[in-house]
């Protein structure tokens, strides 16, 4: 996944991590994988929820040194 | 020194015109050239469309010349750019001249695209446009009754417009006194019904006392304008009288056609507000492709950064500032109250309760824009 582009979406309070991620997510092409980076507390739970929801792929979903990675793959 | 500044809205007119006045000096002897580049000789007040579509403003009350907001040093040119050539440090114009320069301000700012989902520029209305703004106030004025759906595409300008919309429909209906025959029902993109958490506990609260329904993890796949039914990217739908849409926006055309980033947002450093890769490059507000609000403010208070930045240069060969992320919004909470939400990198919103002097204010600056964008407050 070192190709995964990144969204570096951390210390932003609007348009936020998720905001930040579906502009992101419609820019790419399917099959594409994306990172985003975020310091909000609710990422880790608020963006698989979305991508759950929406029907794309969480590839991983960690919590390094305060900062969420969670790398998705557009799938539609 | 050539300074050159592409896009004559907020953050360009803003940038110029406290470069002129930091320069003044260097200025009259000739050291320094400022030059502004932008598509229009007006200048548009833009959160005015606000108003416009509830019939509280007209369109000629968001309007000035824009020459008469300048400086008289800074020498503007209704020609936009076409084409940039970073490497050689010259930029071209439609019609043809070329300027070179030594610091290039981009600050083209964003448009709106609706038609990037199906059925949505035929099927909603919206006021982010002077003619869409009036065209909406006259379809509020006609209905009667049934349901005003309100969706939000994504990126947009004005994150804060979505809630102050709501707000104004409930206060709208309400003073025709058919509140009770309009189902108003808001869509949001997210898994709360505001990007930022605390407006979003805020207005929930709100929304429920004002009877509004809602709708989170929503985001507009696309219209079906025979069967007036907005379908959501997630598997919903809901069926509409009325569809208002916050459109969807890209950067301007010139940048994604000169490849300069995707989308149409500039790659930026966050604090030095440089373009990646480019020192002698400035970008700022809607241009940007930081994580930051894109609104007057956010433009306002980069270009403040910038033009701070780009003097001291000149003057002294190092910047002094960074951008801390500033963005202030007032938030409209109806017709006759507002509050705003203020935050940075680091500090996220401390929510104030609604109040009247705050809308007074918000009228005020309304005003006082003017004063605003030429450097003055």
């Amino acid at each position: 996944m070192s190709d995964s582009k990144i969204v570096d979406a951390r210390d932003t309070f609007c348009p936020g991590p998720l905001m930040e991620l579906i502009t992101h997510m419609k820019q790419c092409s399917v099959g594409d994988t994306l990172e985003l980076l975020s310091t909000d507390e609710g990422s880790g739970a608020d963006v698989p929820e979305w991508v759950n929801k929406v029907g794309h792929e969480i590839l991983s979903n960690e919590k390094i040194d305060g900062v969420w990675h969670i790398k998705i793959r557009k799938a539609k | 020194m050539r300074i050159l500044v592409v896009g004559g809205c907020t953050g360009g007119t803003i940038v110029a015109n406290n470069l002129a006045r930091r320069l003044s000096a260097e200025i009259r002897a000739r050291k320094v050239r400022i030059t502004m580049l932008s598509a229009s000789d007006k200048h548009m007040y833009q959160p005015g469309l606000l108003y416009v579509a509830f019939g509280q403003m007209t369109p000629d009350a968001l309007y000035r010349d824009q020459a008469s907001l300048l400086e008289e040093s800074i020498n503007f040119h209704v020609d936009p750019a076409a084409t940039f050539d970073l490497d050689n440090k010259r930029v071209t114009t439609q019609s043809g001249k070329v300027h070179e320069y030594d610091i290039l301000v981009m600050a083209t700012g964003s448009r709106i695209v609706p038609e990037t989902i199906p059925g949505l520029a035929e099927g909603a209305e919206s006021f982010y446009t002077e003619a869409g703004a009036v065209k909406l106030f006259k379809k509020l004025r006609e209905i009667q009754e049934g349901t005003v759906a309100v969706v939000v595409g994504v990126p947009h300008k004005c994150p804060i417009a979505p809630v102050e919309f709501i707000f104004g429909l409930h206060d709208y209906f309400k003073a025709r006194g058919i509140r009770d025959k309009i189902k108003i029902k808001y869509h949001y993109p997210i898994g709360r019904i505001h990007t930022i958490k605390e407006v979003a506990i805020w207005a929930k609260h709100e929304f429920d006392r004002m009877g509004i329904e809602y709708e989170t993890l929503f985001n507009v796949g696309e219209v079906d304008v025979e069967n007036q039914v907005v379908k959501s990217e997630e598997g919903t739908e809901t069926k509409y009288d009325l569809l208002v849409a916050i459109p969807p926006h890209r950067g301007m055309e010139v940048i994604e056609q000169n490849s300069l980033g995707e989308g149409g947002w500039i790659p930026t450093d966050r604090f030095k507000l440089t373009m990646t890769g480019h020192d002698d490059v400035y970008v700022l507000g809607d241009t940007t492709n930081l994580p930051v609000s894109k609104t007057g403010s956010a433009a306002h208070f980069e270009a403040e950064v910038v033009a701070e930045n780009i003097a001291s240069i000149i003057k002294i060969g190092v910047p002094v500032r960074e951008y801390d992320g500033k963005v202030y919004c007032f938030i409209e909470t109806g017709h006759d109250s507002a509050t705003y939400a203020m935050f940075n990198y680091q500090n996220p919103p401390d929510l104030k309760s609604p109040s009247k002097p705050m809308h007074w204010f918000k009228m005020a600056y309304n005003q006082m824009y003017w004063t605003s964008v030429r450097g003055l407050l």
